[in-house]
């Protein structure tokens, strides 16, 4: 039972990385009609603004600390990081400490730039190109956004730390009397995915700007015709689901120490997702993130690995294999979006 | 010829003799040259040169001719390599039963998941592939120990039973050979500073990829080739007309599995030792990005594109910031340095890079790759030629 409970819980965290990630593809495939191999780069660049960030911060000039002394009575040297010097010595720990959450507003404006650098630049001239030709332009793009984090970062995966508040682990059983013990950072990543997917639903369902998206989504022509700059707003929403998968790495950098290519780990995942969940479908795509996590999950305690040998590494292909012959359009999947 | 027009007998002819010739177009500058680093006529690459080019020309019949997208074709190349160094540990160190039997695992392993993928067309077979080939990457890294070795890869060794082969001789491993003749065999001639190697390895590749591109020249100009880019041009009227595409597709998707598996062989074949990391789906973007650089559906294309990246690979990255010193010294100091940073982004470990870019600018402004860059080069200079020929009419 408990470990029943443990991998639930374990499912969740990696369903939301999953729906985060499908969630911005999603978005692409949706609004733009275009096969994004990039996405999984763009989760990567997000990474690594947190690995920015803390470099930032922790950019530090060298004094002399006459309170302290090493054995000879010289003073020693100490390392003081700029933002201790400018905001405190409390408020710069803190900000070190909490670097990663904060570095959400870094990613934000940096991946909107990416984003709308990325759909102006090169998406755009392939919306009438065959979904091949997309899927290889991007494919380059997505090589040559990893080589150049690794040139700035090197190949070696970069430790990443969480707030020393939300390092520990803390015990989620108590409220079954049971002792299950957890990571305290994997469940705030969970309600951090939790707020960021409500978030763009609900800019999508509540705002003027969603519906005419939304109506877009629908049928591009029409809504071009009621004189709206459609084009405009599509390009924004490439810009938001780039920020989407740029949150999602942000706050995943603790879990997995970010990689120049983890970007190409998580491609692969994020498309089944997808596809499982229905092209198109926001919350095919959602849904399919949390429902592929937790079977993954699952598939890797060792009751299940007993009966079938090796189904933890496998479970997702097959069922993506499974959903995509079964029933093509996926869980949820709209009608007529990339059916030719 | 062999059932070609006279105008594909003349393409294979060149081919043949481009492909016999290597060794000596590969080498044009003397060994001792400081530009001896750019020749490629080493066994090792000139191996990989028709290795690779065999596996690109296979998947050229697929996603050349029926537009089908497969991300999954490492898969085979994987399959292929386990399966001949089995037959090496198992039967003999012969080539031939090895390369027969990876075609022949590998056809069908192509037919099961040719047969379920093409269920689906579109961005949704490349999905399906994807899947199949990151399933049977994971598999041979976990569940699947017992026949490939998980992370160390499956290597010969001095205990295998080798059935037709007898008893092991001696302490070193054996080579695998083609009767007698030893694979990593070479010889070298020396002419006045250059010096050309000529290795049994490469012939053997060499010969087997020419068989290939004669089949796949064979295969395009059959009807069964024009059925197939009938089915890339507009499959659903094709369906309308009462055809039943799958067949064709399925035979197209076995035949470049097969192509795949026959390269993951010679790989093998090459150097004993298969490991899961060739089935990884970047490496079947590998051979993606060889048919697109070279030219999609040509059929000189993907020999030209594999052969591309594959020099690129190995000549780029050896160039390290000094070599770059070295050839911008004439520069002034500063602008050198500025010089040899710039390039250097580009050369050694970030050749990938160069890769990438170039590989965009192929799709996005050279559809046809390599073969077609080279034909509008041609066309404009044959219009500058009329151009100069109707000035100039008395000369």
């Amino acid at each position: 039972m408990d470990a029943i409970i443990l991998q639930l819980f374990n499912g969740l965290e990696k369903g939301s990385a999953y729906a985060l990630i499908a969630l911005g593809l999603t978005l692409i495939f949706g609004t733009l009609g275009v096969v994004n191999f990039a996405h999984g780069a763009l989760f990567m660049i997000g990474a690594f603004c947190a690995v920015t960030l803390s470099r930032i911060f922790q950019i530090s000039f060298v004094t002399e600390d006459p309170t302290q002394t090493d054995f000879l009575g010289n003073p020693l040297q100490v390392e003081t990081p700029y933002v201790e010097k400018w905001f405190g010595a409390d408020a710069g720990a803190w900000m070190i400490d909490y670097s990663v959450p904060l570095s959400i507003l870094l990613t934000i404006p940096v991946m909107l730039l990416v984003g709308y650098v990325m759909e102006r630049g090169l998406i755009k001239h392939f919306y009438k190109r065959p979904h091949a030709d997309q899927i290889l332009v991007t494919f380059g793009l997505a090589i040559v956004l990893q080589e150049v984090v690794r040139y700035f970062y090197g190949a070696n995966p970069i430790q990443t730390t969480s707030p020393s508040d939300y390092s520990g682990t803390v015990n989620i059983g108590a409220m079954f009397g049971m002792q299950i013990f957890y990571p305290v950072w994997r469940l705030v990543y969970f309600f951090f995915s939790a707020i960021v997917i409500g978030g763009v639903f609900a800019f999508l369902q509540f705002t003027t700007f969603g519906m005419v998206v939304r109506a877009g989504m629908a049928d591009r022509e029409t809504v071009g015709l009621l004189g709206i700059d459609i084009d405009k707003r599509f390009t924004l929403m490439f810009g938001i689901a780039a920020s989407v998968a740029g949150l999602a790495g942000v706050m995943y950098a603790p879990i997995l120490s970010p990689n120049y290519h983890m970007g190409m780990d998580f491609l692969v995942l994020s498309f089944v997702v997808v596809v499982v969940g229905g092209m198109g479908s926001l919350p095919g795509a959602v849904a399919a993130g949390f429902l592929l996590g937790i079977l993954q999950s699952f598939a890797s305690l060792n009751e299940v690995k007993a009966i079938i040998p090796g189904i933890d590494q496998i479970i997702i292909y097959v069922v993506a294999i499974v959903i995509l012959l079964t029933r093509p359009r996926g869980l949820l999947g709209r009608r007529g979006v990339m059916e030719e | 010829m062999l059932g070609l027009n006279a105008k594909d007998s003349r393409f294979m002819l060149i081919v043949v003799a481009l492909t016999l010739l290597t060794p000596f177009i590969l080498n044009p500058f003397p060994a001792d040259s400081a530009l001896a680093q750019f020749n490629a006529g080493y066994p090792a690459l000139m191996q990989r040169f028709a290795i690779y080019g065999l596996m690109a020309i296979g998947f050229n019949i697929l996603f050349g001719l029926t537009g089908y997208l497969s991300f999954g074709h490492a898969a085979f190349l994987g399959v292929g390599s386990y399966a001949s160094v089995w037959m090496f540990k198992l039967l003999s160190m012969n080539v031939i039963p090895a390369l027969i039997a990876a075609t022949l695992v590998s056809g069908v392993f192509a037919l099961a998941i040719g047969y379920v993928s093409l269920r689906r067309s579109g961005i949704y077979f490349s999905i399906l592939t994807l899947a199949f080939a990151e399933m049977c990457y994971r598999l041979a890294y976990s569940v699947l120990t017992p026949i490939t070795n998980g992370e160390t890869g499956l290597q010969i060794t001095l205990s295998d039973p080798r059935i037709l082969d007898g008893a092991p001789t001696g302490s070193s491993l054996p080579t695998p050979g083609f009767f007698g003749l030893k694979m990593n065999a070479a010889h070298t001639i020396d002419i006045a500073g250059w010096s050309f190697t000529f290795s049994v390895g490469y012939y053997f590749c060499a010969v087997i990829a020419l068989i290939g591109f004669y089949l796949s020249l064979r295969i395009f100009r059959s009807p069964f080739g024009m059925m197939l880019r009938a089915v890339k041009s507009n499959q659903q009227r094709m369906n309308y007309t009462g055809l039943n595409s799958r067949p064709y597709t399925l035979a197209a998707f076995v035949i470049s599995g097969m192509y795949a598996g026959l390269a993951g062989g010679l790989l093998a074949a090459m150097d004993p030792l298969a490991g899961a990391e060739r089935m990884q789906w970047t490496a079947s973007g590998e051979v993606v990005l060889m048919t697109i650089v070279g030219g999609v559906g040509t059929l000189m294309g993907p020999v030209l594109g594999a052969g591309f990246i594959k020099y690129c690979e190995n000549i780029f990255s050896k160039i390290n910031e000094s070599v770059l010193h070295s050839w911008f010294s004439f520069l002034p100091d500063g602008i050198e340095d500025v010089v040899t940073w710039i390039f250097a982004r580009f050369v050694g470990e970030g050749w990938h890079l160069t890769l990438g870019v170039m590989f965009m600018l192929i799709v996005t402004f050279l559809p046809g790759g390599l073969v077609e860059g080279g034909k509008r080069l041609a066309a404009r200079r044959k219009k500058k030629g009329d151009v100069d020929a109707a000035k100039h009419p008395a000369e």
